[in-house]
């Protein structure tokens, strides 16, 4: 039935069926889980390999071969079929099928043979059946025969157990109990009912299915073999966990004392007595010890005492006196057993004549006391009075019962009299059945009840003395103490006969030893020991064993050795492993009882074992005993030095032995160490699935609830490795002056180490930069006019910041050429030339400068760089007024300052030169050079056309924290002031007589005239040469232009058109630093189309390329940082309304003044406001709001206006002296060109010698801007006409025209006027603070302020303004200071700041006189003009009283 | 020092620049210095130097040996600008001019001890073949304006055309 079974095992995963009919069965097994089967395939997986492959009804590869290759005769299917059929081996089938399969069979046979008679023609037909199919219900049927399929339902647990066996549900008795893997309930019970069914298991096995299946072992499960062994051992693998890191020192100490046979087959019958006898001692002393007879007894009389009739208390008594009344009756048996024993010894010891065991008993009366009696007496009075009042109460009970009992007896005995009265009527009536069914309602006949029985209380009293006289002794009966002791007599071998002497010497034959067993491993064994007659075997040996592994189990081998014979084992015991606190020393013996089932026979007096002897001669009473014997033995932890266990510190007990589910010890699994570490502490608890209800782990649940987190931390210094948030980093000083520096604030720029620590990072630090911060809002309006101007001033740092910052980033970009130095491919001009020069003379006669090597800015320190001014020559300096130029006699001359100072004034010339006959020149003018406050200057020349030829050395120190690089030389606004004075001596002589003794002279230089050069055009242009006009005030007291025609003559009508003094002069640095980067504008965004900017690209290329060394100009940056085209600055706009209407009839006069007008903007060249930034244009209106500019805003904006002025105007880009490249304006005047200067208002034509113009790169118009491609650029030697394409490329032409480009100017400005009080509330305050300047520079000398010519002085200036500077008649002042020697002059200048007033002043060095009596006087004017533009006129004079 | 006693770092760099090998060239020198931020200051020490000029061993490795010490003790508060050494090796050409032979700059060793550092080394060629021609015939090859510029980032986008010279150094940084 079993092969049955499994033949149609199921493949889980192919489902393939060893059937006829392959598709049998697969509807109704897919109806189930596939769980089912996988728990179907564990049960039959051992026995598949007896299912044989040729079952599973699969084709063989041949046969598959033929089925697909074969040429199908007409021959119907089933023919293939019932061959197939045939050569099945049908081994596993049901029985039914087969006897349906023979059918077929026959039936196939009888064709077969037709169909070989009709061999050739049965290709020919195909005949049709019917597909063979098997209805559903017969299948299903059959199925049933086959297939087992257990229910799903839970089996009830009165099946599951065997009877009177009540389940035991362990979670309810509050045991701790793991959590079961999670298994479907359906498939649980599918497996019970399996194995009930199947296996028909030992019960034991149902209750373990739990456990079996908590412990996933389901394939283990399916062996047939399953037992509890199994399952530890198992699990016991599990624990022999490497526990190299607890290498402690662990030693357990096994002592085997010794060994007590209480049973061996060499035992005489004696000694089966005495044995008997000794144990009934050990008992009786045991129960004498506890005594319970005593304290039961106590008890109950206890109780007794308190006599309370409570329903319970009398139960209680009752229950206890019953124990006592048991315990009494053990007493006594044990007692009589054990004379009987002894009575029975001595009867053998007759019998046999002679004694084998020491053993002699006595017995000890204790006589009792006269109470004794009465004692008893009492007793059982007390015990008869309860027990009479108990059976009282119990008939009562009784008896009530059984009244009510007899009621209802006799009420159904009434009912039934009538009923039967009934009965009989109908009777006549109808005979029928009827009777019956009435009969039978009323059912059946209560018995009637007995009355129960009256209580025999006299006879109470006998049973209870009754029970007394059996149970206890009788009273004056003495106390039987029995007393065993080992000293009697043994008989001597001698006199035994000879059986018993043979079992003396087999005794004595037989040896013992014990081996130890240390986990299944033989560790040591003791020595072999031989039997002593009275079956004991001391051994006394002590084992230590040191611990690697855990102790699974130890293990003593009781190993039996006779002479003669091997040794066999007669046992093994197991010793539990102890706990840690067991240690030697302190533990006690334990004796583990072990018995053997060996069968040994002796022909001897020996009993045997196994074997039924009796001690009776008559061969009755016979008993059998097994060998069983007391090994006394100890297991425990040892004690290291100085008392230190030598166990595993646990809480936990080692108790793992017998429940192996749980044996795991902390310290073995993860050792001494791993206690501290608390993650291993869980895991181990987590694995070892502590009992967290068990009390003995409490401590430790506590500390793994508490101690141990829940969570773990990634990285506990996490926190450490925070990044600061944002907030912190800009608290942090040091990181913000780190901050500072990296992003190049000019304060931090060039910091070095910045302290590691923030506290040594004063706030100091950021005071300068704060301030410059809060500046920038609230600029100080002492600087400046008025609200508007410090608006400007923060709208111009504002623009100037985005600028920078906008630009900081194109500065750190750098171009192959600044990182590499790299020889250029010469060309062959320069080989020609440097092939020239090989035959150059050595020493040429005219030296050409050399270039010098250029030098980076950035290794320079204060002192490296120096300033070099050549001074070659001055030409048409002011002469002395001869009348005023007679300083002998001044000391009485009372001079006459009455002619007017004129410019030209030709008439008084030739006088002058008669009029010096002492050898005192026109003039001996001398050139001071200031810089930086450094103050040089060069010798004393004469004559108003001097040549000095000297240089001059001035060091310069960059005033910015010693910073060299480029940008910081760029920002520096240091200008350079190159001043004439005429030098004067005095004799101071006061005594006529003293004249031929000694010579006493007093020089005063006066003021001439100066130049300034900002310092960042010397530093841009690297050096500076040529002739430059000399700023000379308008007005020069005691000066006069000479013209000298004599000597000069030729050259004087040439520069005639300019007026003025001239300088020649060179300057340069020393070294010669490398100016600043051009930016790269291509970078900035732009606007314009890509195709213009192309076309300016090419433009540009071609004319750098043509002519290197003009400048041509396309595109322009404007403030916005971005790329325009330059013609859209061009615009017509109108000038302000009151410049035109000054003079209506003049337009050459109304063009000085709006050139004038515009030169008063003040002048700030963008290298100055935008550090090492290109050139940015500013529109019309931006330039009148900043009202600061340099060449090219300016020049936009008078070109502007002359083209609103109906004029033809252009813009020059080109190169001028002193500024550089700069911008000019070019006007035409009926055919004659007109250059001016925009920056300072002048014009010049354009044959003029000293126009600054040097060269012209190119000009701008509205609609184009034209190349200068003319040989040379000098405007006197170029036309200007720019219709003449051979002169000039134009930008637009035919091939690009102009696509017609917006203009990025206004449509008009709009001028403000400005307010008359402010610029009277600035004149007096610049007034005052000359006056307090001056007076600063004089340190120890008065300074005195004459009033009356300050007050002159103040009138004057007005004028001037009106004149433009030029006619202004002096005439009024004259008599006002006569007297006096004055010497003087006006400043011109526009205002920006008050800062350049007064470095202009200092210039002039009019605060240097220290003559004694010298008094000053000291006047501002300022006039102002739309827009706020502002001119500024100080007049400053010293006066020496002559009288 | 005043009371004020910043707190600082020090860095005291010894080592020697052992040699080099450059197998094309002989008779070389080199000059060393050292590149740095800010807050940096050397406090002793040379900050430059020069060696000697050396000829090829006669070895069959044909290193050129300098063993040129260098000590140098820097003071700073912020590891940002760690010292650079920047190494530039110069040599006779053909025609007798000093060119340069290599540049390099490695930075000074994080960790105390002795270290040894090998620095690739390599210098600017010319842009182009023309260039190249021109500078071989005038002897001035194409250098860097400062040596300096090998220890900075800026402008430094990808035009530098290595050579293969190993250059050895030997620092122990107490």
């Amino acid at each position: 039935n079993h092969s049955r079974f499994f033949s149609d095992h199921i493949p889980s995963s192919k489902m393939m069926f060893p059937h006829t009919t392959p598709t049998l069965s697969l509807v109704v097994l897919r109806k189930r889980a596939l769980s089912q089967y996988a728990w179907w395939f564990v049960f039959v997986g051992v026995s598949l390999c007896l299912t044989n492959q040729a079952e599973t009804g699969l084709p063989s590869a041949e046969e598959a071969y033929n089925f697909f290759t074969f040429n199908f005769d007409p021959e119907p299917q089933e023919d293939q079929h019932k061959g197939r059929l045939k050569r099945r081996p049908r081994r596993g089938e049901g029985e039914g099928e087969e006897e349906e399969e023979e059918r077929e069979d026959e039936e196939t046979e009888t064709e077969d043979e037709d169909l070989f008679i009709i061999d050739q023609s049965a290709r020919d037909f195909l005949e049709v059946t019917r597909a063979e199919c098997m209805e559903y219900s017969t299948r299903v049927q059959r199925e049933e025969e086959l297939l087992f399929t257990p229910s799903t339902r839970p089996v009830p647990a009165y099946s599951k157990l065997p009877e009177n066996v009540q389940p035991r549900y362990l979670e309810e008795e509050g045991l701790y109990v793991g959590e079961r893997p999670p298994v479907s309930l359906s498939n649980q019970n599918i497996l019970e009912n399996r194995i009930l069914i199947i296996y028909k298991f030992d019960v034991l096995f149902l209750c373990l299915h739990s456990i079996a299946v908590a412990l996933h072992c389901s394939v283990e499960l399916g062996v047939l073999s399953i037992s509890a062994q199994t399952l530890t051992s198992k699990h016991m693998n599990r624990y022999t966990v490497g526990i190299g890191d607890s290498q402690g020192d662990y030693q357990l100490d096994v002592d085997v004392s010794g060994l007590v046979f209480s049973h061996h087959p060499l035992f005489s019958r004696e000694h089966v007595l005495g044995v008997r006898l000794a144990q009934l001692c050990d008992q009786q002393l045991s129960r004498q010890h506890k005594d319970l007879n005593r304290l039961l007894s106590d008890k109950v009389s206890g109780l007794n005492g308190l006599r309370n009739t409570n329903e319970y208390r009398m139960c209680f008594i009752r229950h206890t006196r019953r124990l006592r009344d048991a315990e009494q009756e053990k007493d006594r048996t044990l007692l009589k057993s054990i004379i009987k024993v002894w009575k029975e010894l001595k009867a053998l010891r007759e019998f046999q004549r002679f004694t084998n065991t020491p053993y002699k008993l006595y017995i000890r009366k204790c006589v009792e006391q006269a109470s004794d009696e009465l004692e008893q007496e009492a007793e059982v009075q007390a015990e008869v009075a309860e027990l009479r009042a108990e059976y009282t109460e119990d008939y009562e009970t009784k008896m009530s019962g059984y009244r009510g009992q007899l009621e209802e007896w006799k009420s159904w005995r009434r009912k039934e009299k009538v009923l039967k009265k009934k009965q009989k009527q109908r009777k006549q009536l109808s005979r029928d059945e009827e009777d019956e069914g009435s009969e039978e309602e009323l059912g059946e006949e209560p018995v009637k009840p007995e009355a129960p029985e009256k209580p025999d209380l006299a006879g109470l009293e006998q049973q209870v003395r009754k029970k007394a006289a059996k149970i206890r002794r009788r009273p004056g009966e003495p106390v039987l103490l029995p007393e065993l002791t080992t000293a009697g007599p043994v008989t001597p071998n001698e006199q035994c006969p000879r059986g018993e002497l043979a079992r003396r010497e087999d005794v004595t034959k037989r040896s013992l030893y014990i081996k130890v067993l240390y986990n299944d491993k033989e560790v040591s064994r003791t020595d072999s020991r031989s039997l002593s007659t009275d079956f004991r075997v001391h051994f006394g040996q002590i084992f230590n064993l040191k611990i690697v592994n855990l102790p699974e189990s130890i293990k003593l081998q009781v190993i039996y050795e006779s002479i003669g014979s091997s040794s066999s084992q007669l046992a093994e015991v197991c010793v539990p492993i102890p706990e840690s606190s067991v240690l030697t020393g302190t533990a006690p013996s334990e004796e583990l009882e072990f018995s053997s089932n060996q069968r040994v026979m002796f022909n001897h007096e020996g009993v045997g074992s196994d074997v039924p002897f009796s001690f009776a001669a008559d061969g009755s009473d016979r008993h059998t005993l097994l060998t069983s014997a007391k090994l006394s033995c100890c297991v425990s932890w040892a004690v290291g030095e100085g008392g230190v266990p030598l166990a595993p510190p646990t809480s936990q007990p080692a108790a793992g032995l017998h429940s192996g589910l749980r044996q795991r010890d902390a310290i073995a699994c993860i050792g001494a160490s791993g206690l501290n570490d608390m993650k291993k502490l869980r895991k181990w608890a987590a694995d070892s699935r502590l009992d967290p209800n068990d009390p003995n782990n409490a401590s430790i649940m506590q500390l793994l609830s508490v101690a141990v987190p829940d969570y773990f931390r990634l990285e506990q210094l996490q926190e450490e490795f925070n990044f600061p948030s944002d907030g912190e980093l800009d608290r942090s000083r040091r990181f913000r002056l780190l901050r500072l520096r990296s992003q190049e604030v000019a304060e931090f720029r060039n910091l070095k180490a910045i302290p590691a620590l923030e506290r040594e990072i004063s706030e100091k630090v950021f005071e300068d930069y704060e301030c410059r911060l809060k500046e920038v809002e609230r600029v100080d309006a002492k600087d400046h006019i008025d609200g508007h101007r410090a608006l400007v001033a923060k709208y111009l740092q504002k623009v100037r910041k985005s600028v920078v910052n906008r630009f900081l980033i194109t500065k750190h970009h750098f171009i192959l050429s600044d990182l590499v130095i790299e020889e250029e491919i010469p060309s062959i001009g320069i080989l020609g030339l440097n092939l020239f020069k090989l035959a150059e003379p050595k020493r040429p006669l005219k030296p050409q400068r050399k270039e010098r090597k250029k030098v980076t800015a950035q290794n320079l320190s204060d002192g490296d760089i120096r300033l070099l001014l050549n001074i070659i020559r001055g030409y048409d300096i002011p002469v002395r007024r001869p009348n005023a130029s007679k300083p002998v006699g001044a000391r009485k001359g009372s001079r006459s300052y009455g002619d007017p100072f004129t410019s030209a004034h030709s008439s008084q010339t030739a006088l002058q030169g008669s009029e010096w006959p002492l050898g005192q020149p026109v003039i001996q003018p001398f050139v001071e050079v200031s810089f930086q406050r450094t103050v040089l200057r060069t010798s004393t020349a004469e004559g108003p056309n001097p040549c000095w030829n000297e240089e001059l050395i001035l060091p310069f120190r960059c005033a910015p924290s010693g910073d060299y690089s480029t940008s910081s030389l760029q920002a520096v606004r240091d200008e350079v002031f190159i001043n004439i004075f005429d030098e004067i001596l005095y004799e101071v002589v006061e005594d006529e007589r003293e004249r031929g003794a000694s010579v006493h002279t007093r020089i005063e230089r006066h003021w001439l005239g100066s130049i300034k050069i900002p310092f960042s055009t010397i530093y841009l242009q690297s050096r500076i040469d040529g002739t430059f006009k000399v700023a000379t005030p308008p007005v020069l007291l005691g000066y006069s232009k000479e013209r000298i025609l004599g000597s000069e003559g030729g050259y004087d009508a040439v520069r005639s058109p300019s007026e003025g003094t001239f300088l020649t002069l060179f300057v340069t640095i020393d070294p010669q630093l490398v100016p600043g980067d051009p930016i790269r504008e291509k970078k900035f965004d732009t606007q314009e189309t890509e195709r213009l900017l192309l076309a300016c690209e090419l433009y540009e290329k071609d004319a750098h390329r043509r002519f290197p060394d003009r400048r041509c100009v396309t595109t322009v940056v404007d403030m916005n940082g971005k790329t325009v085209f330059v013609t859209r600055f061009i615009r017509p706009l109108t000038p302000p309304q009151e410049l035109l209407d000054a003079f209506p009839n003049s337009p050459q006069e109304t063009m000085e003044l709006v050139a004038r007008y515009v030169s008063f903007i003040p002048f700030l060249p963008d290298s100055v406001s935008f550090a090492s930034v290109c050139d940015l244009w500013s529109t019309c209106d931006q330039f009148l709001t900043l009202l600061a500019g340099d060449e090219e805003e300016h020049a936009v904006l008078l070109c502007n206006y002359f083209l609103a002025m109906g004029k033809k105007a252009w813009i020059i880009i080109g190169s001028a002296l002193p500024e550089g490249p700069t911008a000019y304006v070019l006007t035409q005047e009926h055919s004659r060109y007109l250059i001016w200067n925009p920056s300072t208002g002048q014009y010049y034509g354009q044959y003029d010698t000293f126009c600054p113009l040097q060269a012209v790169g190119c000009l701008i118009n509205t609609d184009n801007v034209w190349c200068n491609i003319q040989v040379y650029a000098a405007p006197m030697r170029m036309s200007f006409d720019v219709t003449k394409p051979k002169c000039w490329k134009p930008f637009f032409s035919r091939t690009f025209p102009d696509p017609g480009l917006s203009s990025v100017q206004p449509e008009y400005l709009v001028y403000r006027r400005t307010d008359q009080t402010a610029a009277a509330e600035l004149q007096d305050r610049i007034e005052k603070i000359l006056r307090e300047k001056i007076m600063d520079w004089r340190p120890r000398h008065p300074t005195r302020w004459n009033r009356y010519c300050t007050s002159t002085l103040r009138h004057f200036l007005p004028k001037m303004e009106l004149s433009g500077g030029r006619e202004v008649s002096e005439e009024h002042r004259v008599d006002v200071l006569i007297g006096c020697l004055i010497s003087g002059f006006p400043l011109h200048l526009p205002f920006s700041e008050i800062r350049p007033i007064i470095e202009a002043v200092y210039s002039t060095g009019v605060h240097n006189v220290e003559a004694p009596s010298v008094e000053f006087a000291l006047a501002v004017y300022v006039h102002p003009y739309p827009s706020n533009v502002l001119s500024v006129w100080v007049y400053i004079a010293s006066l020496i009283r002559t009288r | 020092m005043t009371s004020y006693n910043p707190s600082v770092f020090l860095l005291m760099v010894n080592g020697q620049i052992e040699g080099a090998n450059f197998p094309e060239y002989d008779d070389l020198y080199c000059k060393y210095c050292f590149v740095y931020g800010h807050d940096w200051a050397p406090t002793s020490g040379l900050e430059e130097g020069i060696s000697q000029i050396t000829s090829k061993g006669r070895d069959s490795s044909r290193s050129l040996v300098w063993n040129f010490p260098l000590d140098i003790t820097f003071k700073s508060t912020n590891p940002f600008g760690w010292p650079q050494i920047v190494v530039s090796v110069y040599g006779p050409d053909s025609f007798g001019n000093d060119v340069v032979r290599g540049y390099g700059a490695v930075h000074v060793p994080f960790s105390p001890g002795t270290h040894t550092r090998t620095i690739p080394m390599f210098v600017p060629e010319s842009t182009s073949r023309l260039q190249k021609f021109t500078s071989w015939l005038m002897g001035r090859r194409p250098e860097y304006t400062d040596p300096k510029v090998v220890a900075q980032g800026e402008g430094r986008e990808g035009r530098v055309m290595p050579c293969i010279f190993t250059f050895y150094f030997l620092t122990h940084v107490p």
